[in-house]
């Protein structure tokens, strides 16, 4: 087996929320940190793409962002290609290690910018990284990269509110793919936008993924969305990663109780007036997360060792869970 | 079959602006039965949302009914006088909007604003309303309403106070209740809860729903018939399996298509290129003529009315009538 192109050991990262220095003394209030993300380890093959699941608070985004090195991990690794990238990215390296993974952003109205031409928002990282000669030349990588998400390269005249959503995510897309990245971390890059134009930016994914042997992180919170772009799922919940296994795997024999939970919860076209399986509870509190299992007060399977000994992630007939009861086999 | 509950017919809604009238709603027709539950679906911009606004007697100005008539239980709604249509929304109509935040006022108790609902619509005193208030809220799935009650909206979580906001929308025990996307700001797992409850409220009060959401699943989940909306007309409306498993209006199939299923595997989805028109260039005939790929020269110039084609009502000339391949 070839070495994975993404490597990720026991990240983690902690918020600290703590209120001003002056209530603090006053108020006589602790300090309070958020475990965002909470030891979080998988490996990304490549040319594949592993998906991250959770809902909101659940920590994917933060993933995302230590990923490309937008925070700084409080603990734990991420290695590209066999580089560790906090020491890559803080060196001489850090430039040609930008050029080869690359970010899209989940709003397409936020993350370009309104002043700028088509032109400059892509060609920008072309110049950064030294990638073209002159005006001219830029024009014309701006045209090809277009071209390929399926813009008219005239449209590099025009400014981003010319455009409707799924097109502007388009050139966000054109511009994470100016430098040839092998690598794309993709935070929600549908959920701003409409279902038949969701349809149009997954299809240009799968199809540049397939020509270019992209490998990508996809974080969504759509399980449906998950299932037709995924190789590999990670689920989330309270900065954990509570199972990880292939697509197929997943979708047809989830083992944590939260997967099943969640996969009960989808409304989906197909079933008609079924009737649902109703869900306990709500996700706690991130700053005060329960004790062992973070799962356990919504769980039908919970016993005594789960409020009391946090799950580690074990590999369990293939699959990777985080369940003292699947481990035990009482579920 | 009885008399419908709510009946919207020829319902025409303009945005008179410098550079011309918009039309947003174009012959919007349809009705609510008793203990109904209707979805409106569609894109952003294709005036769901608006259609419920119209309802509730809520358009943002310049925004204004041009033309056709809302009838509720038979009586005509949509040319009230601004204090009498206050009268029928929450003690007929109640609404649920998106953002909780939003349709609660966080200065004031969660028990207030309920109390405050209750007492305008109803003939109660100040504690009979509040007992009423801590019925709502259990009925809602809030649990220790007794304690909550007295709560502020800061100390809710978003799944509770979208109950607290459907809780008062069923203050005065209205017959119609208008949810526009009331699940979508929150999470999968909080939004099958919500879901199971609106259907279930609605059950226990014989009140009728219109749903509006841009969620398939959620409609193929909730409701009994469904409306698919397309650049300010209803493009289909019809039985909600017929529609998702029959559609016969292009724009439908494509939309189905688009939906990435739980059920199946596609190495592509099916997608309808282009975009919705803005309401400055919606084009001459059918609105979905450029994007469809079963158009003729008819669709270019002609508008198609909503006909029946199989067990639901589409607007096309050339609706799709064989079973599409699932």
């Amino acid at each position: 087996m070839s070495r994975p192109l993404v490597e990720v050991k026991d990240l983690a990262k902690v918020f600290d929320v703590s209120p001003p220095w002056l209530n603090r003394v006053v108020e006589r209030k602790p300090k309070a940190f958020v475990h965002a993300v909470d030891g979080v380890s998988f490996a990304i093959e490549r040319g594949k793409t592993l998906a991250l699941v959770g809902e909101s608070g659940c920590g994917k985004s933060t993933v995302a962002r230590l990923l490309v090195g937008l925070y700084g991990a409080t603990r734990g690794s991420v290695s590209f290609d066999g580089e560790d990238i906090v020491k890559t990215l803080a060196g001489a390296g850090a430039g040609p290690l930008r050029r080869r993974m690359q970010m899209i952003f989940q709003d397409p109205y936020a993350s370009l910018n309104p002043r700028w031409k088509v032109l400059d928002i892509v060609a920008e990282p072309l110049r950064e990284h030294g990638l073209v000669k002159g005006a001219a030349d830029a024009r014309q990588r701006v045209g090809e990269l277009l071209s390929s998400v399926g813009l008219n390269p005239a449209d590099a005249e025009k400014f981003p509110h010319q455009f409707s959503g799924g097109q502007r995510q388009r050139i966000s897309i054109a511009r994470a793919l100016a430098t040839n990245p092998e690598f794309l971390v993709c935070d929600e890059p549908t959920s701003a936008l409409d279902v038949s134009v969701q349809a149009q930016v997954l299809n240009i994914m799968k199809d540049l993924q397939r020509d270019k042997g992209l490998t990508y992180l996809f974080i969504s919170h759509n399980l449906a969305v998950v299932r037709h772009v995924a190789d590999q799922v990670g689920v989330m919940y309270l900065g954990r990663l509570v199972e990880v296994a292939g697509k197929v795997e997943l979708f047809a024999r989830p083992r944590h109780p939260y997967t099943r939970m969640l996969l009960d919860a989808i409304p989906d076209i197909h079933m008609s007036g079924r009737a649902r399986t109703p869900v306990q509870g709500e996700v706690p509190n991130p700053l005060n997360p329960p004790s062992g299992c973070s799962f356990h007060p919504r769980c039908p399977l919970a016993n005594e060792r789960c409020k009391a000994e946090r799950p580690a992630l074990l590999e369990i007939k293939g699959v990777r869970v985080a369940c003292h009861a699947v481990e035990e086999g009482r579920d | 079959m009885t008399a419908p509950l709510l009946e919207v017919s020829h319902l025409r809604v303009e945005f008179p602006t410098r550079r011309g009238t918009l039309l947003a709603l174009d012959d919007i027709s349809f009705s609510i039965a008793p203990g109904e539950i209707l979805g409106v679906v569609g894109e952003s911009g294709a005036g769901k949302s608006l259609t419920g606004a119209a309802i509730i007697g809520l358009l943002d100005p310049p925004g204004r009914i041009a033309a056709g008539e809302i009838r509720l239980a038979g009586r005509r709604i949509d040319n009230l006088p601004y204090e009498q249509m206050r009268r029928v929304r929450g003690r007929e109509i109640g609404a649920v909007f998106q953002d909780p935040l939003t349709s609660l006022n966080p200065l004031y108790t969660v028990g207030h604003q309920l109390v405050e609902t209750i007492t305008t619509h109803l003939d109660l005193t100040a504690s009979q309303a509040r007992t009423r208030a801590i019925e709502l809220l259990a009925s809602t799935g809030i649990p220790a309403p007794e304690a909550r009650i007295d709560h502020f909206l800061h100390q809710f979580s978003g799944g509770m106070r979208q109950r607290v906001v459907i809780a008062l929308a069923l203050a005065a025990s209205p017959k119609l209740i208008v949810a526009d996307e009331p699940t979508t700001a929150l999470d999968v797992s909080i939004q099958a809860q919500i879901i199971a409850l609106l259907k279930k409220v609605c059950k226990d009060q014989g009140a009728a729903v219109m749903l509006v959401t841009h969620d398939m699943g959620v409609i193929a989940e909730t409701c009994d018939r469904v409306a698919v909306m397309y650049a300010g007309r209803i493009a289909e409306i019809g039985p909600v399996a017929d529609v998702i498993h029959r559609p016969a209006h292009p724009y439908t199939v494509g939309l189905m298509g688009s939906i990435p299923a739980m059920d199946e595997d596609r190495e592509r989805l099916l997608q309808i290129d282009g975009s919705m028109p803005r309401l400055t260039a919606i084009p001459a005939g059918c609105a979905f003529n450029p994007r469809c790929d079963r158009v003729v020269e008819r669709c270019r110039v002609e508008r198609p009315d909503l006909a029946q084609v199989g067990a639901t009502s589409a607007a096309c000339w050339r609706p799709v009538t064989v079973e599409v391949a699932r």
